[in-house]
């Protein structure tokens, strides 16, 4: 048993209590011994390893519910280790696995080889997300009793929507009694077939194909019709619209038990950011209009969008450095996450407990899970950030094995400096 | 020899008062409890080994099975011969015909030879009731598509008033595929009304949407469904709605809604197991547990199947007029 560690002098930041002031934190035995409102304990024990963080943010550890790795099956673009320690680099202490590998996570010995190897990396917290049907087709139920058993969160199809309304509907109703929640990509199949940009005047100059806004509420509009229908939890996998944003507003105001995501991707990006066909700016769902960029981050603001995710999609430069349309879609995030959603506090376009609401305490409401919040007992999964500190995103030096951010260059604020998941420290810059 | 319990009931005053025996909802509590006192006598006498009677000398029963059932129609077919009826089997393959009109022409035809009851079993729920509007003769339902099967009702209840002396008050949990049971529709309507305490399990993709409508409460944790239950009724699934359509897998089925001994021990301790056959073993249904005598009524289901069934032919057949 290591040490007990007190944090002290921190500006903490708990959405779940709604605090942001000064305070201290006390690590024992994996979890938060103790907390207080002031900068210090007053006195502590000589067996207390005390780190003065000099006024840095102190907030719960990120949980990011959509991660992709290339494990098990395309290991050369990400592994599990790999992935682990991007997020650690990144202040990120949850990672929620994506169902869609080789072999598809549709069955339980796949989710628990997932939990086994995260067990043996040991560095932050890995739970898998099943697929919602067998081999992620969206024909057949996936073994979701038997997945939930083993430990897996929701299922989802991932990138690939469930086209037959029937399936949906049984997978619906069959996960609400396990108390499984349902992600779904809202796309309507038929117009995005092909697509790689979204419609307007940018991707027409480009002469690429494109998709236009409205499919996304098509497909939404019929997932929420399902969710009236059966009543079971429900997430959004990322909302990227301004058109499908009225249809979730009136799917929350009628009570529906949904949640909303949108990745970081979107917030931060619009589909000028291609520019002379940037594939590491190609991303699934494809970049939006500013307009739409706009109303995500108005969502996000008002608290329509509730969880903001990575969408952390590893993809090697010989996926990417190819014709745009022959390009592999999908962007690193796991490591720039925090930063980038700092960014929107910096230009004082949404308060920051807000921001990291979404991050924390939001999904971690979602999914049932211990951490997300500053509070006795809770695991000790702790980022310790300064948040005005200036970086330079330079995609090379990431960590993850494949490069592809689209963030490459930027300048934010915000310096990760230290990562802590249940009271060891496992990342420190 | 006509056992002298049988004989006791036949002398009652009481008739069966309806043409057609369609669906367990067209009865009353008075109709079934004479059913079921008739058909505990025909018990008795298909024990002996002079099983035959004349009750139904003359009659001709006719077998129209649309659908295969090796059991069903061997039931019926035994219990019109051991009356003294003449049976005819007849299985129109569903492929030579189509449904609707075709159905009539078939029940015209039949109707010409001049049959006195004409059991049918047919795909298509309500198809029995349509032959019943268009035949001079009596029509049993020996069940129609999703809807009915009410003669597996009288003698599943028939099972159960033999092992626990009453049906009013039994607890009864009806486990799995509810959504597409005949045997469940009827089932539910003849148990609650004999004042038995009906509860249905499974997952939510198996039971009906209104199911909770019914009177009946609706588990899909198979655990607190079948929990001090008197008697555990599971159904068949087909393999094939297990294979992720209806339910991911057979083995994801059997481990939360398969009967086994561990789930059966949180019934109540005389607890009785049935299945109206035929069984998917270690999918619906543990061995361990069907095989079981001191728990399964199983095999005692199939023999109260031809008493159950004798009991309804007389039924109709002595309402039918002498002179057509």
């Amino acid at each position: 048993m290591s040490r007990p560690t007190a944090y002290l002098n921190a500006r903490l930041v708990d959405p779940a209590s709604g605090y942001d002031g000064p305070g201290a934190v006390m690590i024992a035995g994996g979890v938060i011994a103790d907390l207080a409102h002031v900068p210090g304990f007053g006195s502590l024990s000589a067996d207390v390893d005390v780190i003065d963080t000099g006024g840095a943010l102190l907030i719960p550890g990120l949980i990011d519910i959509r991660v992709k790795t290339g494990e098990p099956g395309s290991e050369p673009k990400e592994t599990l280790k790999s992935a682990a320690l991007a997020a650690a680099a990144g202040g990120v202490t949850t990672i929620v696995v994506q169902p869609d590998t080789n072999p598809v996570m549709d069955e339980p010995s796949v989710v628990d080889f997932i939990l086994r190897r995260a067990r043996d990396i040991e560095l932050v917290n890995v739970y898998p997300a099943g697929a919602a049907t067998k081999g992620g087709l969206g024909q057949r139920m996936a073994e979701i009793g038997l997945m939930h058993e083993a430990g897996c969160l929701y299922v989802t199809d991932a990138d690939r929507p469930i086209v037959d309304s029937k399936v949906l509907r049984r997978v619906l109703s069959y996960a609400k009694a396990f108390g499984v929640p349902v992600a779904h990509r809202p796309a309507d199949p038929w117009l995005s077939a092909g697509a790689v940009a979204s419609e307007g005047e940018f991707a027409a100059r480009m002469g690429l194909p494109s998709v236009p806004a409205i499919a996304e509420r098509i497909m939404l509009e019929r997932d929420l019709a399902l969710v009236e229908l059966t009543g079971a939890p429900f997430i959004v996998d990322q909302i990227t619209t301004a058109a499908a944003m009225e249809s979730l507003k009136r799917g929350l105001d009628r009570g529906l038990p949904v949640t909303a995501t949108t990745s970081i991707n979107h917030l931060s990006f619009n589909e000028i950011d291609i520019g002379d066909y940037r594939t590491f700016c190609k991303v699934d769902p494809p970049l939006r209009s500013e307009d739409d960029r706009q109303a995500v981050i108005d969502a996000v603001a008002s608290g329509l969008i509730q969880v903001i995710v990575s969408a952390h999609s590893p993809a090697p430069a010989e996926d990417k450095r190819l014709p745009y349309d022959e390009a592999a879609p999908g962007a690193v995030g796991l490591q720039t996450l925090l930063a980038a959603l700092l960014a929107f506090h910096h230009e004082g376009r949404i308060p920051l407990i807000d921001l990291i609401r979404t991050v924390t305490s939001a999904p971690a409401k979602l999914l049932g899970l211990p951490g997300g919040r500053l509070a006795t007992g809770t695991p000790a999964d702790l980022v310790l950030c300064d948040l005005n500190a200036p970086v330079v995103i330079q995609a090379d030096k990431l960590i993850s094995k494949s490069k592809n951010s689209p963030f490459d260059g930027r300048r934010l604020q915000g310096k990760v400096l230290r990562t802590v998941v249940g009271g060891r420290t496992v990342y420190s810059a | 020899m006509t056992p002298p319990g049988l004989n006791e009931v036949l002398q009652r005053t009481f008739s069966f008062p309806k043409k057609h025996f369609l669906s367990a909802t067209d009865l009353n509590e008075v109709e079934v409890a004479n059913l079921l006192d008739l058909a505990d006598g025909f018990v008795s006498l298909n024990r002996q080994t002079a099983k035959k009677l004349d009750l139904l000398k003359g009659r001709t029963l006719m077998n129209l099975f649309f659908e295969n059932s090796t059991r069903t129609q061997s039931s019926f077919e035994l219990a019109g011969k051991r009356l003294g009826a003449d049976v005819v089997n007849m299985s129109p393959r569903s492929s030579a015909m189509s449904k609707g009109e075709t159905l009539i022409d078939t029940a015209v035809t039949l109707n010409a030879m001049q049959p006195d009851l004409l059991v049918v079993r047919h795909a298509s729920s309500g198809a029995a009731s349509l032959l019943s509007q268009k035949v001079g003769c009596s029509v049993v339902n020996a069940g129609d598509g999703q809807h009915e099967h009410p003669t597996q009702a009288l003698l599943d209840a028939l099972s159960m008033r033999r092992a626990f002396g009453h049906i009013a008050g039994l607890k009864i949990a009806i486990c799995g595929d509810v959504l597409h049971s005949r045997v469940a529709r009827s089932n539910i309507a003849m148990l609650q009304m004999l004042g038995a305490n009906v509860r249905l399990v499974g997952p939510p993709t198996l039971i009906p949407v209104a199911a909770e409508r019914w009177n009946v409460e609706v588990f899909h944790d198979m655990r607190e469904g079948i929990a001090g239950c008197d008697v555990v009724m599971m159904l068949r699934l087909q393999l094939e709605r297990m294979d992720g359509v209806m339910a991911p897998s057979q083995r994801e089925y059997f481990r939360f809604y398969g009967l086994d001994r561990e789930k059966l021990a949180l019934a109540a301790p005389h607890v009785r197991v049935m299945h109206p056959g035929p069984m998917n073993r270690g999918v619906e249904i543990d061995s361990e547990v069907a095989d079981d005598l001191t728990v399964s009524l199983i095999q005692d289901q199939v023999e109260m199947g031809v008493a159950a069934r004798m009991a309804v032919l007389t039924s109709l057949a002595a309402r039918l007029d002498n002179d057509r």
